[in-house]
């Protein structure tokens, strides 16, 4: 395949009729990667505003119930082992399509997919056996903050599944392209950001709440 | 971390030539230690709550740089690396938002 | 607020006079549009040319428009209230009616006028002045306008539709709870604030990356001109300030509509972390808007100065000071929450260390025009105007910043007057000046000169009427958002002078619009394209630009480019060879932004009322449209040579 490794980032310019041409929007896919990690420092604010309402409200449990009798260790380390292995794989995949191997990159996407879908089906198990036990959004400023952090990032994810799958779509019918290249580039950079931001929800919020 | 000096500014192809993602290999075993690390400083309560506290915070950040270098090749791209600015910036507003808002909303206020 | 449950007599707001004039003039209004576009035979027209455009250019033209309609909106909101103020004892709108009206004038006035505006600008210049076809991402810049369009639309149709929010521009909890506000106006104020806060947020990273990448060749960075320093210092706080106002805002909703505890009385909720967050975001807004402004009033004085502006090293690092502590002053709106001594002092003095970078502006302003051949052309006389009226402005926000003081002055008429002389006397000022001065790139024609007189004076000599009494009514102890006063409490002059002020500047607002009417029919034509003999590059294309803007992308060599150019050709000094046309890179037109902020609009209406079946058909065609763009890879095309040569030549130029 033509794109090898680094021709991410070197790409010669385009050409129409064998004549250059000056670009008017995207003169290269670095513009969109660029614009996309400005886009990842301003989704990290966003994270923060949750993180300290969270940090403000944790204690506020009114008459629910804590954090340490609510968190499941088990539970909480599995989705975190979860999404820490399907951030590797989604970085596998990147690495094979800049060697070409649009195999590979298929089979890592699939699998980051999996993974995904794994993390995302026991948050959900989490979230509905809580609500079951009847602590719910509107037990109290705790339950509020918690489910609203971790629920926001649940969305996230969700949408990275979503959106992963319409790039794997495309990968099957067009192949490793510049233009899918970039789009599988863009999207592993959004899903290793969600790893980072849930290594910070499994430190402030799970870690830190069984501590008690 | 020597893995981290081959990604030289200004360099912009990978580094990582061979037929095994070495670099990506590393850094996912990393982070599972420092997860689990974490894990069982907690569960064992090896420490004083704020030591403790401190000392996951720690580990958590080192987590972010495996992240940021080993998977998202922060590092790449030709040109002026704008992104690291940002990001820079971006870190030092996220700290800024929950550090102040922690002390503006419990500065001299009992815990409810 | 009536409580409106949902039913069909509450649906509609009845039971105001002028809610039904509103009620007729808005119906009028829309068939006199749909008529004559039908008349005309312009839907098509209106839809290929507008609707669907991605070009920077009319994208700006229809953020100034908007902002314009908004402005009046505003405008007359605050003329309501001023009439209800001008005596005591005043029963000309009722206090229901009265809050609603200092709700939707303050966040109309922000966020769907002031904001608007400052992209209008954006948009219409920045690309232009760097050298480039485009922004970076020009199908999300359809995205920004349309989504800022609809969430306007919607907080719009509250007046009409289910009842306007009035719970203040701030909407702070626990009044802005369902317990005390059950109406559906609370809704409409958070959800479209919501979505044209996505369209805000991606403008910032679309101008972000485009004065960073998109620079023409030679164009360093402090080559650029100061109007893109000062965009790229707003687009980072809008980067960094906005998602905190998303997330404080959607709390407030999930508050609202699922019943949790953020910012409740009950169950732990602690309303003044709303507070907290909303003016985490709120005080890197007001540098927002005001830092484009002040990049404008940069452009402007140097032009009209026929001079380099003075000490640019000095007002780039203002700049940026001035966007990162920014960053640290919030608490300053809240000193009277009592967070004590320490919290309070750290704020005092971030707000009182801001004051030195705008202070080194202002003084650089002065020193440009100082020997200086100034030329007092109508966009100077609004950058003239601005610097006593901002450093008024400044002197009493300093005034404010002292914490022990604010006790005094906080949330009375002082606060008022001065936040008025800020964002009028530096927002709104600086737009003007703005439009003015780019106006003939816009459109072509320069605007007339005698209305645009009477308009500045009118609302310049209006602001002082109207708004140095509110400093004095301040520290006689009238507060804000009350609807009436007693006789004998000493304010009724005051009041009375300052609602004659308001009427002036009203009278000024309508001389400014005059005269663009006129000036569409009579107005001078600008065939050179650059009309006020100007410095950078966007004078050196014609007016109005051509949609690919460059035919040949310039080679900047020093600041002020476009003055270099035309003092080298003055000594003769021969452009470096021109190369060949080369054909040029478009992004196509796409009805999909239009499409996809409608949706929102759709889903957000829903959510309004509780109608989640609404809600979800909206967000189901949101998602379709991210799909479809996804999948889309036609996407652009190429403007053959032959056109170019064509276009060109349209012009005169080759």
């Amino acid at each position: 395949m033509s794109v090898m490794q680094g021709s991410l980032f070197n790409h010669p310019p385009s050409r129409v009729g064998g004549e250059r041409v000056e670009h008017a929007d995207h003169p290269d896919p670095n513009l969109w990667i660029f614009g996309f990690w400005i886009f990842l420092a301003s989704d990290l604010v966003l994270f923060a505003s949750l993180f300290a309402t969270y940090a403000v409200l944790h204690t506020h449990i009114a008459n629910g119930p804590s954090a340490r009798q609510i968190f499941d260790v088990t539970g909480f380390t599995a989705e975190t082992l979860f999404l820490l292995t399907s951030s590797f794989t989604c970085g596998l995949a990147t690495w094979s399509m800049r060697r070409g191997q649009q195999g590979w990159l298929k089979a890592w996407l699939v699998v980051t997919l999996i993974f995904g879908l794994l993390f995302i089906g026991f948050e959900v198990d989490e979230f509905a056996t809580n609500s079951m036990k009847g602590y719910g959004m509107s037990t109290s400023a705790f339950l509020s903050a918690f489910y609203t952090l971790v629920g926001t990032h649940g969305c996230h994810v969700s949408l990275g599944i979503c959106w992963m799958v319409a790039i794997l779509i495309q990968v099957f019918r067009l192949g490793i392209t510049e233009v899918t290249a970039r789009k599988v580039f863009v999207v592993s950079l959004y899903w290793h950001f969600l790893d980072v931001v849930w290594v910070f929800i499994f430190t402030v919020v799970y870690l830190t709440g069984v501590m008690g | 971390m020597s893995m981290m000096e081959e990604k030289v500014p200004g360099h912009t192809g990978r580094s990582e030539g061979g037929n095994w993602p070495w670099m990506h290999i590393i850094g996912f075993v990393i982070s599972i230690l420092l997860t689990l690390i974490a894990l069982r400083l907690v569960l064992a309560h090896a420490m004083g709550p704020a030591g403790l506290f401190v000392t996951i915070m720690v580990l958590a950040v080192l987590q972010i740089l495996v992240q940021l270098f080993f998977f998202m090749h922060i590092l790449e791209g030709g040109g002026p690396r704008w992104h690291l600015w940002m990001l820079t910036l971006g870190f030092i507003f996220v700290f800024t938002i929950i550090a102040g808002s922690i002390w503006i909303m419990t500065f001299g206020a009992e815990s409810y | 607020m009536p409580d409106d449950t949902l039913n069909v007599s509450h649906f509609l707001v009845t039971g105001d006079p002028l809610i039904y004039g509103a009620d007729v003039s808005i119906v009028v209004v829309s068939i006199a549009i749909v008529a004559v576009l039908t008349y005309y035979r312009k839907w098509g027209w209106l839809w290929r040319e507008w609707l669907t455009t991605v070009d920077h250019k009319k994208i700006g033209i229809m953020y100034m428009i908007a902002a314009l309609l908004m402005l009046f909106r505003g405008g007359v909101d605050a003329l309501l209230m001023r009439t209800q103020l001008a005596f005591p004892n005043m029963r000309f709108l009722k206090a229901e009616h009265y809050n609603q009206i200092f709700t939707t004038h303050g966040t109309i006035m922000i966020l769907f006028m002031a904001m608007p505006f400052i992209f209008a600008m954006m948009n219409i210049a920045i690309p232009l002045m760097i050298g480039a076809r485009d922004v970076a991402f020009p199908y999300l810049n359809a995205i920004s306008f349309w989504m800022f369009f609809f969430g306007a639309m919607l907080f719009n149709l509250s007046f009409v539709i289910g009842g306007s929010p009035d719970a203040g521009w701030t909407s702070y909890p626990p009044l802005a709870e369902s317990e005390f506000n059950l109406g559906p106006g609370e809704n409409y104020y958070l959800l479209a604030l919501q979505i044209s806060g996505i369209g805000s947020i991606a403008t910032g990273i679309n101008f972000f990356v485009t004065i960073l990448k998109m620079r023409a060749p030679g164009m360093t960075l402090m080559r650029m001109p100061l109007f893109c320093w000062a965009v790229l210092a707003t687009s980072v706080l809008i980067i960094f300030a906005f998602p905190v106002l998303t997330v404080a805002l959607a709390l407030l909703l999930i508050d609202r509509i699922a019943g949790a505890h953020f910012f409740t009385m009950l169950g732990g909720g602690n309303p003044m972390m709303y507070i907290n967050m909303f003016w985490i975001w709120g005080h890197p807004e007001v540098y927002i808007v005001v830092l484009p402004a002040f990049g404008i009033f940069s452009e402007v004085v140097a032009t009209f100065s026929g001079k380099r502006i003075f000490g640019y090293a000095s007002m780039v690092a203002s700049l940026m000071a001035i966007a990162v502590i920014s960053y640290f002053t919030w608490l300053h709106h809240f000193f009277t929450m009592g967070a004590g001594p320490g919290v309070n002092s750290f704020f005092a003095l971030s707000t009182m260390i801001i004051a030195i970078p705008t202070g080194v502006k202002i003084f650089n302003w002065l020193a440009t025009m100082y020997n200086g051949r100034v030329r007092v052309t109508v966009p100077m006389k609004w950058a003239l105007g601005f610097i006593p009226n901002f450093a008024v402005g400044g002197a009493t926000g300093v005034m404010l910043s002292v914490a022990p003081a604010d006790y005094q002055y906080h949330n009375s008429y002082f606060l008022i007057a001065h936040f008025h002389q800020t964002l009028i006397g530096g927002v709104v000022f600086g737009m003007l000046a703005g439009m003015y001065y780019w106006w003939p790139k816009m459109f072509g024609f320069l605007l007339e000169e005698r209305y645009a007189n009477w308009g500045f004076w009118w609302f310049n000599i209006g602001f002082y009427v109207c708004f140095i009494p509110q400093y004095l009514l301040g520290f006689m102890g009238m507060t804000r958002r009350i609807y009436t006063y007693p006789t004998g409490m000493g304010w009724s002059t005051l009041n009375l002078i300052s609602t004659i002020g308001a009427f002036m500047m009203g009278l000024g607002f309508l001389f400014i619009a005059a005269g663009i009417v006129y000036s569409i029919f009579y107005g001078e034509r600008d065939t050179t394209g650059d009309p006020w003999n100007g410095r950078t590059l966007e004078w050196s294309l014609p007016s109005p630009a051509p949609h690919y803007n460059f035919a040949r992308i310039p080679v900047v060599t020093s600041r002020d480019a476009w003055w270099t150019m035309k003092e080298e050709r003055k000594q003769g000094v021969l452009p470096p060879g021109r190369d060949e046309l080369r054909p040029i890179h478009m992004p196509k037109n796409s009805g999909r932004p239009f499409i996809l902020s409608l949706s929102f609009f759709v889903a957000g209406f829903g959510l309004v009322f509780h109608w989640y079946i609404l809600t979800v058909i909206g967000f189901a065609a949101v998602a379709a449209c991210l799909l479809l763009r996804s999948f889309d890879y036609d996407t652009d095309s190429y403007i053959p040579v032959d056109e170019i040569k064509k276009t060109e030549a349209s012009y005169g130029r080759s």
